[in-house]
């Protein structure tokens, strides 16, 4: 018989087995407990001082958000309140949101939970992607609320026939097959105003997280194919 | 049961669990159709059976039976490798009903009811619209009951009895299994927070515990199949373990990418997820030179018969081989990069993968192990193949290549049209959707998504039938 080697020892194989599992397993708890409180809501007080927060608190309905080139990063992060010399969030400028820009944090709180809710109950992520994660039946809704076709001059908003982005989001959400852009259209969910509103403010509140610059050049493309 | 050659309850049970999950297997492929078929026809079943129904339930379907058929697969082995029957049958046979009952009920809600207001009771009694776990939280609980039960009878049994490396492997792997769904139960108004916990789930399943289970079975079945040494079949499945779960628990960083989560999951996810193939190529060779090695052996002995004690369910063990080194690891690898990823994430091109890798890695193990129950119960020493069982490989293998290639280039559009050309936008959206070579590709998905559904009936007429066969060496 062949002499016995540690390359062909199943006691060998075993031990490394488990020393492996487990060091792969503590280093993705250490890093866990590194990321979460990054990417825990932020307050009030952190957006009121201008402190940025990768996920910021439901107060930023109050913002204006727009998506910008950082240039030290290397990618788009969301800017919110106009940006800075450095041309990062300065958190000066704010935006009316349904005709309030002073939504106090437990009543912004209300609206981000019953959006968040809405979006699950809804079923939102078996036709769309959020955050890119869902489904692939209709668009991606991470930034969303910055999408040029509901702004002022964008097709969405003149087809409701409303004056701001927020209404014509939370009109086209309550009764979307009344306004049909493609042939595959969403169905009626049973939206509520007030789960309107709602998903609304979810909407803009997700516009609002840094995510590494997905999706990049959002709303950025001008006339790319056929003139459009 | 009549005439059944099964000497254990246990195998018993889990003919049980293998006909409950070819059943969901059909409503699997069955509501992929309906979703496959308003990609073409946008108003089919408009408000009535909406794509997110059809597509929640497809999904949905799809970790249903496979977590059947692996609790099946469990019950069927068991005998074999501990030689004892299964401690808890009793139990196993409550737990089987209770589970199936849920399943019934979860599904019927999602069909009927579809949708419920903003609130909490919605998420308790209707579904959680999370992605693969959408069951309402009623059903979680139900689902960890169940699941601790069957990993109750595990331990027991393998405790009791001889526990083989084999065992170990499993009854670390189902703990595993089941501890981590716990992560994904529960509520958070933060979506960061919540996909990061829900990635814990779906990734550490489908990219860590269910491929050791995975390897675990095909370790099985190579030494049931085709006698090869059981010593050198663990050595190898503890390497595989290493390298699966060295990779895949790390390998997670590439679903924390764009999700809110810090810069420096780029480079964790990166170097993991790429080094997640190597245990799949590791795996595919395993198989093959094992199958070279002992028909080698055989014929030293002077035998010209072949070494396969189980014709078809070896086709499909061969086929997972290369079904999962091809959708998990190439389909995979193709996206991994967060320097590609950002164009393709959330596009045609991760339906594409999505599809292969499912198949390929859990699919064709378990359809396998129908086949070795079906064998086992028959009391057949070799079974061979029928004209049915080569049919229905054909079509479902290459039906859900033809849909994966179909996919893989409507993705290829999508990225470029939508993601590069318009970034990204609701227009950019549906300019990528418009595109005739878009929606060529969902034509043919739905095409080939045909051709796997007839063969799905072509396998159950298989199943149903071959035992009866008379070209079988009894």
């Amino acid at each position: 018989m062949a002499k016995k080697s540690v390359w062909s020892d199943n006691r060998f194989w075993q031990r490394s087995a488990g020393w492996v599992t487990g060091f792969a397993s503590m280093l993705l708890i250490w890093l866990t407990f590194d990321t979460i409180p990054q990417i825990m809501l932020g307050s009030d007080e952190d957006l009121q001082q201008g402190v940025t927060k990768r996920v910021p608190g439901p107060t930023v309905i109050n913002y204006k958000i727009t998506y910008e080139m950082d240039t030290k990063r290397g990618h788009e992060i969301p800017v919110i309140g106009g940006a800075n010399a450095e041309g990062r969030s300065s958190f000066q400028e704010k935006e009316t949101f349904f005709g309030r820009d002073d939504w106090s944090e437990e009543e912004a709180a209300g609206l981000l939970h019953l959006g968040k809710l809405g979006s699950q109950t809804k079923n939102c992520m078996n036709c769309h992607t959020l955050l890119g994660n869902g489904a692939y039946y209709a668009p991606d809704l991470t930034k969303a609320w910055l999408d040029p076709a509901w702004g002022p001059n964008g097709p969405m908003q003149a087809m409701t026939g409303k004056n701001t982005k927020e209404e014509a989001m939370a009109e086209f959400l309550q009764f979307p097959s009344q306004y049909p852009t493609h042939a595959r259209m969403m169905p009626n969910l049973g939206i509520t105003p007030e789960e309107a509103k709602g998903l609304v403010a979810f909407l803009k509140h997700m516009s609002s997280i840094d995510t590494n610059g997905f999706p990049r050049n959002f709303g950025k493309i001008e006339g790319a194919v056929h003139g459009k | 049961m009549v005439n059944s050659h099964l000497k254990y309850e246990s195998k018993q049970l889990a003919t049980w669990y293998f006909t409950f999950a070819a059943i969901i297997f059909g409503a699997q492929l069955l509501f992929g159709l309906v979703a496959a078929t308003q990609y073409v026809m946008p108003g089919f079943l408009f408000e009535i059976v909406d794509f997110s129904v059809a597509r929640m339930i497809h999904i949905n379907a799809l970790i249903v039976w496979m977590v059947f058929a692996m609790i099946g697969s469990v019950y069927w082995l068991l005998p074999d490798e501990t030689g004892i029957e299964t401690v808890g049958i009793g139990l196993g046979k409550v737990l089987f009903w209770a589970f199936a009952a849920s399943i019934v009920v979860v599904v019927l809600v999602y069909l009927i009811v579809q949708v419920g207001p903003a609130d909490e009771t919605s998420l308790w009694l209707i579904h959680e619209g999370r992605e693969y776990i959408e069951a309402p939280r009623w059903a979680d609980i139900a689902i960890v009951v169940v699941v601790l039960g069957f990993i109750y009878n595990l331990y027991a049994t393998g405790m009791k009895g001889n526990r083989s490396g084999i065992v170990t492997v499993l009854m670390a792997d189902m703990l595993a299994f089941a501890g981590i769904y716990l992560a994904g139960m529960g509520y958070t108004d933060n979506i960061s927070v919540d996909q990061f916990w829900w990635w814990w789930v779906i990734h550490l399943w489908v990219e860590a515990t269910w491929e050791v289970f995975v390897g675990s079975l095909a370790a099985y079945g190579l030494i049931t199949m085709i006698g090869a040494h059981r010593k050198v079949v663990e050595m190898w499945l503890w390497i595989e373990v290493a390298m699966l779960f060295g990779s895949g628990i790390l390998g997670m960083g590439h679903h924390y990418f764009w999700i809110g989560t810090p810069e420096y999951w780029w480079e964790i996810g990166a170097l993991f997820s790429a080094l997640e193939p190597l245990p799949l190529v590791a795996m595919f060779i395993h198989v093959l030179y094992d199958w070279g090695k002992m028909q080698g052996e055989e014929s030293a002995k002077g035998l010209e018969t072949s070494v396969i004690a189980n014709k078809p369910a070896f086709t499909w063990f061969v086929l997972n081989a290369i079904g999962n080194f091809l959708g998990a690891g190439v389909w995979g690898f193709f996206h991994t990069f967060p320097q590609v990823n950002l164009y393709t994430h959330g596009t045609q091109f991760t339906s594409a993968h999505g599809h292969l890798a499912f198949f390929g890695a859990y699919a064709t193990l378990l359809i396998g192990m129908f086949y070795l129950a079906v064998q086992g119960k028959n009391g057949i020493k070799i079974m061979n193949a029928t004209k049915k069982s080569i049919w229905a490989t054909s079509m479902i293998f290459g039906g859900v290549l033809g849909m994966t290639a179909a996919l893989t280039l409507s993705g290829y559009v999508q990225v470029l049209v939508s993601r590069a050309q318009w970034g990204a936008t609701w227009e950019g959206y549906f300019a990528g959707q418009a595109s005739i070579w878009f929606t060529q590709g969902m034509d043919w998905r739905l095409i080939m998504g045909v051709v796997t559904f007839l063969g799905f009936f072509v396998l159950i007429a298989d199943l149903l039938s071959i035992g009866k066969a008379t070209h079988h060496k009894r």
